[in-house]
């Protein structure tokens, strides 16, 4: 029993150890070097993909959480099926859909030119439904006395929403926002299926080479970026807890 | 002067008739007090004054100013609506001040919003505007001094007690000097060593000849402050009179019940 364990740590711990730096160790510093920069050119491609998303997608989601509470039925109850739609399928789909409906339905398939900006306006339409969501939640959890407030002061509607409500809105939603802003990170990795050259799409090139440790490494990126998006959206909630909402 | 005019106001929500035509007048610089049990319709006489609700009928005169007339069908300007709007202040139950705004922002935000918009508007030079700006600045020091609580100015509203939030409240609905200053169960939200400060300073705005309408279940408070009381029951006006007259003869079988029981208490 005891010589069994022995024999264990002393033949079969470093052969596993071997096959894991195998695996997840680059075999020269130069190796590293040069694939470490080629994931980082395919993670700006990440990056962009995010920060347009969000650039886009914040204000959209707001237009569309308009017309979710809208008290025009035929609006209010199209966008609700919008949203069901967008919110109801894979986003993996979506991307599909958009990028090949020009060139199967208005036979002009111009996303081939240019494959990120089919991945961009899906991820726009898509995020823009779940952040609706996320302002409607908000908006509507404001007390109607800050609304009679502010009509009763002369203010007017406009008013009332962007002076009062809407920081009130910001800090309640906070941590929901967050949530999605950190799942969009991870979901740009979906656009690959389209050829676009992100990140995980980089490093597929050199697994199916036999070389797998580009691939394991992608997530120190991800992880190394969620972690100061994390830190900013604790920097925001900090800054905002000056008042009660 | 007849500065208040209501006449025929009806509303209902539904099947429930809540108004069933109401009748009053206020002379300027009086005070009204409006008693009577939960759900005879005096909050919303008071939303309907304030445009929070609109009157299913009748009409509702300022100074010989028609401010409400529901046979009028003619759609208002939105400068017409805010100036009717603003002939009247409401203080909340529950204050509703902005909380991410300090006390004096929450006094100056209305009239710096209202002046922003009509500068873009008029073209007004930067200097001008600034020069109101700080007309109104002014103008909420004046009230914070006046409601006691000029140390709290840069205070925000989670910081103070609800009697200092409802004094602040008081002073943000007189910043933009209202011709009739409504108060809707002012102190009901309040702890009740906190009702003292509110009502005082309430009190005291009658001696600067406001014109208010006060909606309460401080019985004590409306004998001593109120020159007319209103006792309202299912929708109507059931009595009205000096508060000699409603507290101390009660003529009508309804109000005798209601006084005994606040006296039970």
């Amino acid at each position: 029993m005891l010589s069994s364990a022995t024999q264990w740590f002393t033949n079969e711990l470093p052969m596993i150890w071997e096959r894991f730096v195998n695996a997840f160790m680059p075999d020269t510093l130069e190796e590293f070097n040069t694939i470490a920069q080629s994931l980082w050119g395919g993670f700006l491609t990440t990056l962009e993909l995010f920060a347009m998303t969000l650039l886009f997608a914040l204000p959209l989601g707001l237009i569309i959480s308009f017309g979710s509470m809208s008290k025009f039925g035929p609006l209010k109850y199209i966008t609700k099926v919008f949203v069901w739609i967008i919110r109801g399928t894979p986003l993996m789909l979506q991307i599909f859909i958009v990028f090949f409906i020009p060139g199967i339905v208005f036979n002009n398939p111009i996303f081939k030119q240019d494959r990120f900006l089919a991945a961009l306006i899906t991820f726009v339409i898509n995020y823009a439904c779940y952040f609706s969501e996320i302002y409607r939640g908000g908006i509507e959890s404001i007390s109607v006395g800050q609304y009679e407030a502010g009509q009763v002061l002369g203010m007017t509607k406009a008013q009332t929403f962007f002076h009062v409500v809407l920081l009130q809105v910001v800090k309640r939603i906070l941590a929901p926002i967050s949530n999605e802003v950190i799942t969009l990170v991870k979901d740009t990795s979906l656009v690959r299926v389209i050829s676009v050259i992100e990140i995980i799409k980089v490093a597929e090139r050199f697994s199916s080479q036999g070389l797998l440790w580009p691939l394991f490494f992608t997530s120190i990126y991800y992880l190394v970026f969620n972690g100061l998006l994390t830190l900013l959206f604790g920097y925001i909630e900090k800054k905002l807890s000056y008042f009660r909402a | 002067m007849e500065l208040l005019k209501v006449e025929g106001i009806k509303k209902s929500f539904g099947r429930t008739n809540v108004l069933k035509g109401i009748d009053f007048s206020l002379e300027k610089g009086e005070v009204l007090a409006i008693i009577g049990s939960s759900g005879s319709g005096k909050t919303t006489l008071l939303r309907c004054l304030n445009f929070l609700e609109t009157p299913d009928l009748g009409k509702i005169t300022v100074a010989d100013h028609v401010v409400f007339d529901s046979e009028d069908k003619k759609r208002k300007s939105s400068r017409e609506k805010r100036e009717n709007q603003l002939k009247f202040g409401l203080v909340f139950q529950s204050f509703n001040l902005f909380p991410q705004y300090t006390v004096h922002k929450n006094i100056t935000l209305p009239a710096v919003l209202a002046l922003k918009k009509q500068a873009r508007k008029e073209k007004l030079s930067a200097s001008a505007k600034n020069e109101a700006i700080a007309e109104i600045e002014k103008k909420a020091d004046a009230l914070l001094l006046q409601m006691g609580l000029s140390e709290k100015k840069n205070s925000y509203p989670c910081q103070l007690s609800g009697g200092q939030c409802q004094r602040v409240a008081i002073a943000r609905a007189l910043a933009l000097d209202p011709e009739i200053l409504c108060f809707d169960e002012p102190t009901s939200a309040l702890d009740p060593e906190l009702t003292g400060e509110v009502l005082r300073a309430i009190k005291a705005l009658k001696g600067n000849d406001h014109t208010m309408v006060i909606v309460t279940h401080e019985m004590d408070f409306a004998r001593n402050v109120a020159d007319k009381v209103i006792f309202m029951a299912d929708g109507v006006i059931e009595e009205v009179g000096t508060p000699e007259d409603v507290f101390g003869a009660p003529k009508s079988q309804k109000l005798r019940a209601f006084l005994q029981k606040d006296k039970d208490i």
